[in-house]
């Protein structure tokens, strides 16, 4: 059973943001990374690049699938995870300890159209 | 039913046909309605056996004339060693499948290896794919990974001095696939930098494509083009004559982000326009970018080092509608050959191959210019293909041909673009300029 | 089997000073090529003498699988046997030894074979005309999606940017119509396995352009209801699109043409004979009702009065429909030729074998193994049919170890996990080349694993056991590329 971490936001698509003030963290589910299995690649965008809500940001490739990645909210990336360079794996062992994207929301009521923890487990149910 | 590929006998077909509980072969198409069941001749000839068909074949080759070789245009008449058919011909190689059973293709996915290497030698590169159709859509296969590798740029500029039909299969593809594409001018034979610059400084530009040795087989200067890009996010693509640079200076040397081209010059057969094969390469930035398929390095549950098709997440068996490009295929049992190619010339071959065909072109173009019947239309560097300029080309290419002479390719209404490789002796380049 | 003396890779058999190769002396003079336009080092190439290398191809040939070698049973791949003669027939010189911009005259030849094989396939599918200048069946689709938009555009009817592919299509057909800008709008399979037409209805309107379809479709299965979906398209203004990968039961039975496709694309490596060669090269030919002739690519070969001729483009500063080039010159020259020997080989009547013989032995091994195997869709079949792997799950033995099982027993894999609407799918196709003893020894053989699985069933999730080597490692591979003999070197230095 895929684990889901209470006080994130989630999308459809399976990726999270994490809120801290004016700061959101995302990246993807534990859903997603066990539907994708191994990683072994992470296309990330450049900081100060501009993400817009539900555009793609980036990729993931795992030996038999690849996934893009749809931004849940719209915003300025200020900070990459180089880790997930070296290490994509580290999205199997810990997908939400190892964000993909640290970006500067443009449009906070942008969270307000994902889901919570509660709704997100539900939709995985489903 | 009789026939050397049809090993069924009318009692296994019986049999079968009972095992499966139908009447005749006609049940195996009950679905098919009757409407489009197709129930008359094909219009075709009646069987023939071998003798007739070898019969057949070398009366249609009377209809084709074997000329001595002086045309090029992307396509040389190089000597090929014997040792390439004979191998090329093991039905291990010529009958098997695309490798994706590693277990039983380690002999594909071993060449496929060594031939990505020799071509990210030859070029100057990083890293080369598993070979492409051939040269022309190699090139518009960059094109388009240009334009998908910038996020808003939508234009890819290509120089006035890349081949006619590099050309027009670029403006095939651009104009289905949304890529804008502009020339840039030439100027004496060679691309302007300055225009270049300009358009690429207007903004907008996501990659640039040139040629080398260009249309006119001269050896362009490629100086600050890499830069002129980069400061700009612009990739540098470079299409080169894959023989030629054993001695030329490399797409990777001249800052190419994609190096592309054709490797039929790597002693291929003409064979009237094809199979050839095309290569593609990149720096290790953009590996992932590359269309096609990809040997890498792995290792086996016996702890062996093996090989692998791998990097398959780019492709279309995958991504479908999101694929880089919907490139299925290699042209492995060409890259075959171009790798038994290189390992037969090796390190000091393919110099000499190359040295010697720009020694034998440069001869000719002195032999024809002092007769003075022929002037070199550009002065500038060429590698073993040169343009010239002659008030009676059409009296002299017929003469030519009737002599058994192929002495170049037309260009516009007086000139001739005229190849030479280490295979022309130098009685035959003499009987050339005796015609003039 | 492989001699491992002659080493993995050339380049570890390679001795500075060695050398396979011998040219004529240089008699032109030496004429130095510039400084600025010379490259700083030499490529890394191999040296060695010429035994090393005839030995390493040799035993890397040992180490591979082809038709020649064995039952091929890949779905949707058609692994028939590739006749010799074809082979002889291309290596002539009078063939080989032609430059593609010869004048026509001296190339008469070589254009009557093109000439005649597009008039040989037009006939064979029912089309009006043929191209053969697409290089792949790829290549084809793509060829062939540019002319259904050009004629379209022609027309002024620029709102048609949608194409519709079945679920069931090979991935190729959403890749191919994304690099000719069409959006792909995917339509339903109905639990038979065919196109659901209710579903297909409300996706047709003015925005199509066209529906791409393969039949047999992927299952192996014939889409009975082609009259029905013809005129559906037609009638919303789009045209239909064949995928000739699966032509190979129609001959004989039924042409494209026939049932209202206005473009087809053929695989001349899959129906009519061409060696695979490890990945290429194909031939993709494409062929197309009357109306679309004016948008096929250029060149083309036309027959005249005087002779046989090319249709060249005319170089213009945009894209035209008269110069509309697809590649370099008149396709995979050598490949049309090996097709054109089959065709002549078989000839009319023979031909018309190939179709009901390839259904043969797929319904035959089907009919055999479904009492082992997971039949999901239990009907007629064309040229191949798919298992949804053994129909004892509960041994944990998946559609991948059976599959590298038969390498064991000395037959290639069927295709695996595709298509995509069952989890373990194992497509199987025999072609007619197979005589009914090589069946029947595929069906023994497919018993035999069905009953290790059962009795014995970590023998099966550990197979191969007899391969030169064993399962392999794609997770590394992807995770840490390796990509040329340079990294490979880097590597090794940089873990000493």
């Amino acid at each position: 059973m895929a684990k889901v971490i209470e006080g994130l936001y989630y999308s459809e698509s399976h990726e999270f943001v994490k809120v801290a003030g004016n700061t959101g963290y995302i990246g993807i589910t534990d859903y997603a990374q066990h539907a994708l299995g191994n990683i072994v690649y992470v296309d990330m965008p450049e900081v100060d690049d501009e993400v817009e809500v539900n555009e793609d940001f980036g990729a993931i490739e795992s030996v038999k699938a690849a996934s893009d990645l749809k931004s849940p909210v719209s915003g300025k990336v200020i900070e990459v995870n180089e880790a997930l360079e070296d290490e994509p794996g580290l999205l199997n062992k810990d997908a939400f300890g190892n964000w993909i994207i640290k970006v500067e929301l443009s449009d906070t009521s942008e969270l307000k159209d994902l889901m919570d923890a509660k709704a997100y487990e539900e939709f995985c149910a489903k | 039913m009789n026939h050397k590929f049809l090993p069924h006998t009318n009692e296994d077909i019986q049999q079968m046909l009972d095992r499966i509980g139908i009447k005749d072969l006609n049940g195996l198409y009950a679905e098919v309605p009757e409407s489009i069941r197709f129930k008359g001749d094909y219009d075709l000839p009646e069987a023939m056996s071998e003798l007739e068909i070898r019969a057949f074949f070398e009366k249609l080759g009377q209809k084709n004339s074997l000329l001595t070789c002086f045309a090029g245009g992307g396509v040389y008449d190089h000597y090929a060693p014997s040792v390439i058919p004979n191998l090329l011909s093991r039905s291990e190689f010529l009958t098997s499948y695309t490798p994706y059973q590693a277990e039983i293709s380690q002999g594909t996915l071993h060449y496929i290896f060594e031939f990505q290497s020799m071509i990210a030698e030859l070029t100057g590169m990083d890293i080369a794919n598993a070979s492409m159709y051939e040269g022309t859509t190699a090139t518009a296969e960059a094109m388009m990974a240009a334009f998908h590798n910038s996020k808003k740029a939508d234009t890819v500029l290509y120089s006035e001095t890349l081949s006619e039909n590099i050309i027009g299969v670029l403006k095939t593809y651009a104009h289905f696939h949304g890529v804008t594409l502009r020339p840039v001018k030439a100027e004496e034979g060679v691309t302007s930098h300055e225009e270049l610059k300009k358009q690429v400084e207007a903004g907008g530009v996501a990659g640039v494509i040139v040629q080398q040795p260009n249309r006119y087989g001269i050896i362009e200067d490629f100086t600050g083009f890499a830069d002129t890009c980069h400061d700009k996010k612009a990739l540098f693509i470079v299409n080169s004559v894959a023989s030629d640079l054993a001695l030329l200076k490399t797409p990777g040397e001249w800052g190419a982000d994609l190096a592309v081209g054709d490797i039929q010059s790597l002693g291929l057969p003409m064979a009237f326009g094809g199979p050839y094969a095309g290569y593609m390469c990149s720096t290790e930035k953009l590996m992932r970018k590359l269309p096609g398929r990809i040997v890498g390095k792995t290792c086996d549950s016996r702890g062996q080092r093996v090989f692998v098709l791998t990097l398959q997440a780019r492709e279309q068996h995958i991504r479908r509608q999101k694929a880089t490009s919907n490139i299925c295929s290699n042209q492995s049992l060409m890259a075959l050959y171009a790798t038994i190619y290189m390992s037969i010339m090796g390190k000091e071959g393919m110099k000499e191959v190359a040295q010697t065909s720009y020694d034998a072109a440069h001869y000719l173009c002195e032999q024809l210019t002092a007769t003075e019947k022929a002037k070199l239309v550009y002065d500038k560097p060429f590698f073993n293909e040169f343009l010239v300029q002659m008030k009676e080309r059409d009296a002299f290419f017929d003469k030519a041909v009737r002599n058994g002479i192929l002495p170049g390719i037309k260009v516009d209404d007086d000139r001739l673009l005229i190849a030479v490789t280490e295979k022309r002796t130098k009685e035959e380049i003499d009987t050339l300029v005796g015609l003039l | 089997m492989n001699n491992k003396l002659y080493g993995n890779l050339i380049f570890e058999l390679s001795h500075p000073g060695r050398r396979a190769y011998s040219l004529p002396e240089n008699r032109f003079g030496h004429h130095p090529l510039p400084d600025a336009c010379r490259r700083a080092k030499d490529a890394e190439l191999p040296e060695c003498d010429e035994m090393t290398v005839v030995r390493h191809y040799t035993n890397h040939s040992e180490n591979n699988f082809g038709v020649d070698n064995g039952f091929y049973p890949l779905g949707s791949c058609t692994m028939k046997y590739n006749p010799v003669i074809n082979e002889e027939i291309s290596s002539l010189k009078a063939f080989t030894d032609l430059h593609p911009q010869q004048p026509v005259e001296t190339v008469q030849g070589a254009l009557e074979v093109e000439y005649n094989i597009q008039r040989a396939l037009a006939s064979i599918t029912g089309m009006a005309d043929v191209t053969l200048n697409p290089y792949a069946g790829a290549h084809g689709e793509l060829t062939g999606l540019m002319i259904i938009t050009s004629y379209h555009q022609q027309r002024g009817d620029t709102k048609r940017t949608k194409v519709i592919v079945p679920d069931s299509a090979h991935g190729t057909n959403p890749a191919s119509a994304a690099v000719c800008g069409l959006e792909v709008v995917e339509v339903k399979s109905t639990p038979e396995g065919l196109v659901d037409v209710n579903d297909l209805r409300p996706l047709l309107g003015d925005d199509i352009a066209g529906m791409m379809m393969t039949n047999p479709n992927t299952l192996g299965l014939f889409e009975k209801d082609i009259p029905e979906i013809a005129k559906l398209v037609h009638d919303c203004g789009g045209l239909l699109y064949y995928d000739g990968a699966n032509l190979n039961p129609l001959l004989g039975a039924a042409r494209p043409g026939d049932m209202g496709f206005d473009v087809i694309h053929l695989n001349l490596h899959k129906t009519f004979s061409t060696p695979h060669g490890g990945g290429g090269p194909g031939s993709g030919p494409v062929g197309v009702c009357e109306k679309l002739i004016p948008f096929l690519p250029k060149p083309h070969v036309i027959k005249t009065k005087e002779g046989f001729a090319i249709e060249d483009c005319r170089l213009t500063e945009e894209y035209s429909t008269a110069d509309n080039r697809i590649g370099g010159y008149l396709g995979n020259f050598l490949i049309i030729l090996r097709a054109y020997t089959y065709i002549l080989s078989l000839g009319r009547n023979h031909i018309k074998e190939v179709g009901p013989l390839a259904t043969l032995n797929a319904n035959y091994i089907k009919e055999c193994l479904k009492d082992d195997y997971e039949l999901p869709i239990d009907t007629l079949c064309k040229h191949e049919f798919v298992f949804d792997g053994l129909k004892d799950k509960s041994t944990g033995v998946t559609t991948m170890d059976v599959a590298k099982r038969l390498l064991d027993y000395g037959y290639h894999a069927p295709t695996i996990y595709f298509p995509l609407l069952f989890h373990e799918a194992m497509m199987i196709e025999p072609t007619e080349s197979e005589s009914k003893d090589t069946i029947d020894g595929f069906i023994k053989t497919m018993h035999v694993i069905a009953k290790e699985a059962r009795e014995t069933p970590e023998l099966v999730k550990e197979a191969p056991h007899s391969t030169p080597i064993g399962r392999v490692d794609d997770v590394l591979a992807a995770k840490h590329p390796i990509l040329t003999y340079r990294q490979l070197i880097h590597d090794m230095e940089s873990e000493e």
